[in-house]
């Protein structure tokens, strides 16, 4: 009697267990729009490059819709592809530089960065002149204060992505979720990447930040105008980086650090013009590029307009 | 035997057709949607009648209050006898001469750029008078490298699009034509040491 009973409740279980998998199965496909089919949908999308035209517009209209409620702000989010014949290149005068930070937070306000944890992509070093320590960029000091700067005796070399043309962080990532587009900058796709971190310990620069919990920001600071590959809010457990403004600088603008800084030390365009100011710089000052040794050709380029002779 | 073989044949056959097309078609359509470069381009060495077209609005970033620039001969008109003598000014000009320490203050006084005939007028080194939106050609006497650097993006700052419409800020909008060098400004706060840093995460109390 005992046995034919729980023969039946565990036929009944068992067949409960197959009517309820398929009707789940047929709710979670039929759900559309709604919270699971997103996450379903999340769980499965392709990598960026690997997306179809239809399935982009989708993606990109269904973050549009997220991040405009969850910010309370009509938000666009789009994947405005590479100009042609255009390789972006920088260019950032170290006499000029007075490590006020102003670029610091106009890229985070820009870039939708993270306030807490905190997570800014140009970090800003300085440097003592008169001991011999500032040939290595590791003794340098981020978290100076004074009242006023430029201090004297004092130099500053703000450092963000250099946008290598040979970027080792590419060459590490097990799952290729960052790669180089074909105008020079190399992006990172937040969905694919999976945090292992290797790009991190790869960079020569120190350039790339991951997020460690998940990224709070100010709903009156947020920037509406995203892109994909740039200024969207990240996830928890992926890496950023500086995408030389994507969102800006693909539709012909400037950066927002080169905007914010208030002594006009930074200097963006495309190196594949010679009328732009980048390759006037590059063709007539003297020029030099972090840790060149190490052949990453970066697209980064440090000058000294005061001190160092013009051709004219 | 033959059949193993046409199946192998078929499988090798359809995986290369895919290895071959299916990559290529990916990226055909990711370079397809490359757009063109805006055809407008940045002027570059700009003739000197062209550059005000390029000029930010006056007064949009001007860091210090000295520049309102008013009518000079609301005052200074006809009648008003000039005393070309250097000497410590009276108000409203009394903060200049102090402030004039670091331009040059040996050999410059206020006549050597204002034209003493026309207050609303800068006087060049020949005698020529220019207007005061046109005082970059007053500083490039001297400044030439910097102004030629102006000039081609170099020095100074620009705003807008890197291939399209820019605003070039001007010499004083930055410097005060008084007292050129930058002050120093406070920093913007810096970021928290590692050692000061709690990640605050969802379930766990403030």
């Amino acid at each position: 009697m005992s046995d034919n009973a729980h023969k039946n409740k565990s036929q009944i279980t068992r067949r409960k267990f197959l009517a309820g998998l398929a009707a789940g199965t047929t709710a979670l496909a039929l759900s559309g729009r709604n919270a699971d089919g997103y996450i379903i949908e999340e769980y499965f999308r392709q990598h960026f490059k690997r997306l179809s035209k239809d399935d982009l517009k989708k993606i990109l209209a269904d973050l549009e819709e997220e991040l405009s409620f969850e910010y309370g702000k009509k938000a666009t989010v789009k994947a405005t592809p590479p100009m042609d014949n255009v390789v972006f290149g920088y260019a950032l005068d170290l006499s000029r530089c007075i490590g006020c930070r102003r670029c610091v937070y106009g890229c985070v306000n820009e870039n939708n960065l993270s306030r807490n944890p905190e997570i800014q992509w140009i970090k800003v070093l300085e440097f003592h002149k008169d001991n011999k320590k500032w040939q290595s960029l590791e003794h340098s000091n981020r978290y100076y204060n004074p009242e006023k700067v430029p201090q004297k005796g004092r130099f500053y070399i703000p450092v963000q992505c250099q946008q290598c043309k040979n970027p080792p962080c590419v060459k590490v990532c097990p799952v290729k979720a960052t790669w180089k587009e074909p105008d020079g900058i190399v992006v990172v796709d937040y969905n694919w990447c999976i945090g292992c971190r290797f790009c991190m310990a790869a960079c020569p620069y120190g350039a790339r930040n991951f997020n460690w919990g998940k990224p709070s920001i100010p709903k009156e600071a947020f920037n509406p105008e995203m892109h994909y590959l740039g200024n969207r809010p990240q996830y928890k457990g992926v890496v950023g980086k500086c995408t030389f403004c994507i969102q800006r600088s693909r539709v012909g603008r400037y950066t927002a650090c080169v905007e914010a800084c208030p002594v006009g030390a930074r200097k963006f365009g495309n190196l594949l013009n010679p009328k732009s100011e980048i390759r006037y710089i590059l063709e007539h000052l003297k020029v030099f590029r972090l840790k060149e040794e190490l052949d990453t050709n970066p697209k980064f380029f440090y000058f000294f307009s005061m001190g160092s002779s013009v051709k004219s | 035997m033959k059949r193993i073989n046409f199946v192998t044949l078929l499988c090798l056959v359809v995986g290369f057709l895919i290895f071959l097309f299916y990559p290529n078609g990916i990226f055909a359509a990711h370079e397809e949607t490359m757009h063109k470069a805006p055809e407008e381009e940045v002027p570059f060495d700009i003739p000197v009648e062209e550059i005000a077209k390029y000029l930010a609005p006056m007064n949009k970033y001007t860091l210090f209050d000295s520049l309102e620039i008013t009518s000079c001969t609301e005052c200074h008109d006809e009648e008003w006898e000039t005393n070309p003598e250097r000497r410590d000014l009276d108000e409203p000009h009394d903060e200049i001469p102090g402030k004039f320490v670091n331009h040059d203050s040996e050999n410059r006084w206020c006549l050597d750029c204002h034209s003493e005939k026309n207050r609303d007028k800068f006087r060049l080194m020949n005698g020529k008078l220019i207007g005061f939106n046109e005082y970059y050609i007053l500083c490039s006497q001297c400044h030439k490298r910097i102004y030629r650097e102006w000039k081609m993006g170099v020095h100074g700052k620009r705003t807008g699009y890197w291939n399209g419409k820019q605003e070039y800020m001007h010499c004083a909008q930055c410097h005060d034509p008084h007292d050129p060098p930058f002050k120093p400004i406070k920093p913007e706060p810096p970021p928290r040491k590692p050692e000061n840093v709690r990640v605050i995460t969802q379930g766990t109390k403030k």
